[in-house]
């Protein structure tokens, strides 16, 4: 594939410094990655090496200490609060460990949610009735999360991700709270909504067999890229 | 995000804690109740009063001796002479009647029955005047009053207190501190009135009661009143008689010794006491929906606690800091709209029970729940939950998105 040249993400000497009362902690030390479109990555380390500091920077949640940040061609690192939240709409999908789903709110409500905040309102609903269809679960659209499984819930949160076509889907711990066989599906379908639509995956994990199905791991320790294996 | 959505949302996340949505409203309903049913009370207060003193007959002034703006050595007494000098057409040309009156408080009886009133001396006049009309009998005559007669008419409220009824008492007799009267008549009755008891008197001639009653020496009278042409022509009356009274008088220019009130005069008076009543009252009112406010306050902040995460989760998905401010607003708006709009009916209702009780009791005070008070109270209470929802709104609005995806 052509798209294999074209990066994604770049990032320059990102650093991250919390300060915690009077001791500054350096959760990012100067990474400096370039991530392909299309690229599968996993992001390994143990805890306390940076891995989530690093998911939120690339996810535009948080702003660096110091450093470039080039998301899709968009410097990213040095915009406001709101122009964040735009990139976060238009560019990042997120998937986390604990589903974060509406409770209150239907499957289809939940997928909508994000073309709310773009702005989008003609074609909303077959849109995100289209994306649900696109993870399996045509015939749960109407359905409260209370009302779905743990697999299900995740398949939700995949396709309210996707619905914006963003540049990169990050999946913090996707399989975390599941059982290993709808853990196996979900990473299964992640995989082949790759492979589908070319979206770049970055999966934050510790399990190795998570991993182990990426085309690339980044190890992290200590805030710093420890092993990049492709 | 439009207004319409943000409407949807507030209404399903309010209905999925229903208890506390509906204690928090239950804030607002008591306040913006009271605050109607206070300007209720309050307006309608004002419109029995006013009404009252536009009972006493129309187009009026009062003219009384002495002037309490000034102080002044020898006050001439207003006479008979003077109220005659005013029926004249040349010099005042605006006056349509005068009825000069001699009141004080007198004892009646009856056998066994007594009760403490005013009693009025009056001119044939005072019945045109002051729009007295009789339920039986028939008013006083000139011949009546030129003789000194001994004859009374009674106000309704003495009538009962004496006779226990209002019908078939011409042709009785009354004693009036002692002194027999027959009575001639029975007045039509008026109401009740606040300032000025009308139903609560008996009337007598003129010079009987300054003969034998109130003992007045030189035709001296206690009020006049004058009733011009029309209301147009009561400032021009009023000016008129005042030039009348300072000639008979000679007074200096500026020194007054009498008093001229226009009914006008008393209806401002009245509608400044009740207005400064109604705010009075209003106001007690109004803390207890800054009370609600602040219960909306509360509980939107620990709203803004509870779903702290949702509200990381939504500035993850692109929420700008404007949207979750609109979400949370749209929800404390709601909350006070709902409030305001149940407790304009219960205002209402609290208005009804009191128009209820105070007819019950006599009082004839018709609560008016008046339109400006429903859009004030509609206002006020959705600018309540908007001030009080802002502190709320922007706290969760400002929250950093990694902290409060994180939140537990």
């Amino acid at each position: 594939m052509e798209n294999d040249l074209i990066p994604v993400i770049q990032t320059h000497d990102l650093r991250k410094i919390y300060k915690i009362g009077e001791v500054e902690v350096h959760a990012l030390a100067g990474v400096s990655i370039t991530i392909n479109r299309g690229e599968v990555v996993a992001i390994m380390g143990p805890s306390g090496s940076g891995k989530s500091t690093l998911m939120n920077l690339l996810g535009c949640l948080d702003r660096p200490t110091s450093g470039r940040y080039i998301l899709d061609g968009e410097e990213v690192s040095e915009l406001d609060d709101d122009q964040l939240a735009g990139i976060r709409n238009r560019k990042v999908g997120f998937v986390f460990q604990s589903f974060n789903l509406l409770s209150r709110s239907t499957a289809l409500a939940n997928v909508e949610l994000p073309m709310r905040y773009a702005g989008v309102s003609k074609e909303r609903v077959q849109r995100a009735a289209a994306a649900l269809k696109s993870v399996g679960l045509a015939d749960r659209m109407n359905h409260k999360p209370t009302e779905l499984s743990g697999g299900q819930q995740q398949r939700v949160a995949i396709a309210r991700a996707l619905v914006n076509h963003p540049a990169i889907l990050m999946a913090d711990e996707p399989t975390g709270n599941l059982d290993s066989k709808s853990g196996k599906e979900i990473m299964d379908l992640l995989l082949s909504l790759n492979k589908e639509s070319g979206t770049t995956l970055i999966i934050v994990t510790h399990d190795p067999t998570i991993a182990a199905q990426t085309q690339r791991i980044i190890h992290l320790k200590d805030g710093l890229v420890e092993e990049d294996i492709k | 995000m439009n207004l319409g959505q943000a409407i949807i949302e507030a209404l399903e996340s309010l209905n999925s804690n229903k208890l506390r949505s509906s204690l928090t409203i239950l804030g607002i309903v008591i306040g913006v109740g009271a605050v109607i049913a206070m300007l209720a009370v309050g307006n309608g207060a004002q419109n029995t009063i006013t009404g009252s003193i536009s009972g006493i007959g129309s187009n009026l002034l009062f003219v009384m001796s002495g002037n309490s703006n000034q102080e002044l050595t020898n006050i001439e007494p207003l006479t008979m002479d003077d109220a005659n000098a005013m029926l004249d057409q040349f010099q005042a040309p605006s006056v349509e009647d005068v009825a000069p009156v001699v009141n004080g408080e007198v004892t009646v009886t009856s056998g066994s029955e007594s009760t403490a009133t005013f009693v009025y001396g009056v001119t044939t006049s005072y019945e045109s005047v002051r729009n007295y009309h009789v339920t039986e009998g028939s008013f006083i005559t000139e011949d009546q009053v030129l003789g000194k007669a001994s004859v009374v008419l009674l106000g309704p409220d003495v009538a009962k207190a004496l006779f226990d009824r209002t019908e078939g008492l011409v042709g009785e007799t009354v004693r009036i501190e002692g002194q027999p009267f027959k009575v001639i008549g029975v007045l039509e009755s008026k109401g009740g009135s606040a300032f000025v008891s009308q139903d609560d008197v008996v009337i007598v001639p003129i010079t009987t009661s300054q003969a034998r009653l109130t003992r007045r020496s030189n035709d001296r009278i206690d009020l006049i009143f004058v009733q011009s042409i029309s209301a147009d022509a009561l400032s021009q009356a009023s000016e008129e008689i005042a030039q009348i009274l300072r000639t008979r008088h000679r007074t200096k220019v500026g020194e007054d010794d009498f008093t001229i009130l226009s009914q006008q005069d008393f209806v401002e008076t009245a509608k400044t006491i009740t207005n400064v009543m109604t705010i009075f009252l209003g106001g007690i009112a109004g803390i207890s929906l800054l009370v609600g406010g602040i219960g909306i306050m509360n509980i939107m902040l620990v709203s803004v606690t509870e779903r702290t995460r949702e509200i990381g989760l939504r500035k993850a998905l692109g929420a700008r800091k404007k949207d979750i401010m609109i979400q949370f607003l749209t929800e404390s708006s709601l909350l006070s709209l709902f409030g305001g709009v149940i407790g304009i009916g219960l205002g209402w209702l609290i208005s009804f029970i009191v128009g209820r009780i105070a007819l019950s009791s006599g009082t004839p005070l018709n609560p008016v729940v008046g339109l400006d008070a429903i859009l004030l109270a509609t206002i006020f209470s959705t600018a309540v939950g908007l001030f009080f929802g802002l502190y709320p709104a922007n706290r969760a609005a400002n929250l950093e998105p990694v902290e409060a995806l994180r939140y537990e």
